[in-house]
């Protein structure tokens, strides 16, 4: 599946189907994240049932805490 | 001194009437390490009328590298930060008035520097504090400006009370682990850049230009070539105890606030009294002369070594013990030097 992850396109394997999985694919399930599917805010009780198709438009911004 | 902010005022969206409002504001920064320093640096050579800055901790060699406002001589004399970056911003511009703390920030301290405040900026290295800064910013309607950066990573948020969601929207719950002390390194364009943002929205906030804020959650990675922002309005809830109808400010509550804290990536873990005292550093320093193996003193800290650990006294009561992260080793040790 190709997705469109903050502006850039991202071929991803076979096993990331949802958007949990898009997460972790990414290494950041430990850290607090925002996502933005095609233009929409996603809350978080809803990243796994939340289905990815071929072409969508994916922001994601991850919380940090050093400064 | 008329030619002074003539740049900033032949930008339009500023203008001589926005450099004049400048120059009523006062802005507090939390933190005076990469982000503190650089916003602090920015705003008052921008001009604003005050600034107040605090923070906990002391220059070291490691520091150099990406915070602006400190030089070699500020770490070979272990320099409270709150003390080195007030000398260097004088030096800047005498037009500001600065006033530095040196102190940890609990929800007493904040009440006290927020006072007539226009904005506050997030210079800290962890959430504890800043859900208390977003508390005391919805309850005395004061907007604050989250910052972060790990790596070539950075973030930031504008909070405007009554009007954005706040920083407990944005996460809903901090998660235990989820939020734990980044340790990637960290290079210093991806501090000015999230300087840049923070400074660039605290002008927008300064000169009451509320138009032209961002309104959304940026966040880049320079290595990456990767810029990002999202809109995060629909996240603000109603049932949230920081900003919604029930609110409750519940980080303003002091039973949450702990009296041991280890440092980010530092290898230290800090210790406060439990009641406010005022340590006698020269009287210390005399009990202490026999016992370690290097004791050094300035006006407000004192260093003391012994073996693997470092003790630094502070004259506020806190302690930092460098060379552990275990607290109860750190409460072993303050316990057998400081009684
Ligand atoms: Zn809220």
């Amino acid at each position: 599946m190709q997705l469109i992850i903050n502006g850039e396109k991202v071929e991803l394997p076979e096993n990331v189907g949802n958007v949990s999985e898009l997460i972790q694919y990414f290494g950041l399930d430990q850290k607090v994240v925002m996502i933005e599917l095609n233009q929409e805010i996603l809350e978080k009780s809803k990243h796994s049932e939340t289905i990815l198709s071929n072409g969508d438009r994916v922001e994601m911004v991850h919380f940090v805490g050093g400064g | 001194m008329t030619e002074r902010y003539s740049r900033q005022e032949l930008f339009a969206p500023i203008g001589v009437g926005g450099q004049a409002k400048l120059r009523r504001k006062h802005v507090l920064i939390v933190g005076a390490g990469a982000l503190g320093t650089g916003n602090a640096e920015a705003l008052v050579r921008a001009g604003i009328g005050k600034l107040t800055m605090v923070d906990r901790d002391y220059v070291e060699w490691s520091n150099l590298q990406r915070q602006n406002l400190y030089c070699e001589e500020d770490a070979v004399g272990r320099l409270p930060k709150a003390v080195a970056a007030e000398k260097r911003l004088q030096a800047i511009n005498t037009d500001v008035k600065v006033e530095v703390h040196v102190a940890d920030v609990g929800p007493a301290e904040l009440k006290e520097l927020v006072a007539g405040v226009d904005v506050i900026i997030d210079a800290t290295d962890n959430f504890d504090i800043r859900m208390m800064i977003n508390d005391i910013s919805q309850k005395y309607r004061i907007p604050w400006i989250y910052g972060a950066c790990v790596g070539s990573y950075g973030i930031s948020y504008t909070i405007i009370p009554r009007d954005t969601p706040c920083l407990s929207c944005l996460l809903e719950s901090v998660p235990l682990g989820g939020l734990t002390c980044d340790t990637a390194g960290i290079i210093s364009p991806a501090v000015q850049t999230v300087v840049a943002h923070q400074v660039t929205e605290a002008l927008k906030i300064l000169v009451e230009d509320y138009q032209s804020l961002r309104n959304k959650l940026v966040s880049f990675d320079l290595w990456k070539n990767q810029h990002t922002s999202i809109n995060v309005e629909k996240v603000k809830k109603e049932s949230c105890l920081s900003c919604g109808t029930e609110r409750t400010y519940p980080y303003l509550d002091y039973r949450n606030t702990t009296k041991t804290a280890v440092l980010c990536g530092r290898d230290t873990v800090q210790i406060r009294p439990p009641d406010k005292i005022e340590r006698d550093l020269e009287q210390l320093e005399h009990l202490l002369q026999q016992q370690g193996d290097d004791l050094q003193r300035n006006p407000y800290l004192l260093s003391f070594t012994k073996g693997d650990h470092r003790l630094v006294i502070f004259k506020d009561g806190r302690v930092l013990v460098h060379g552990t992260k275990d607290i109860a080793e750190a409460k072993t040790l303050y316990h057998r030097y400081l009684g």
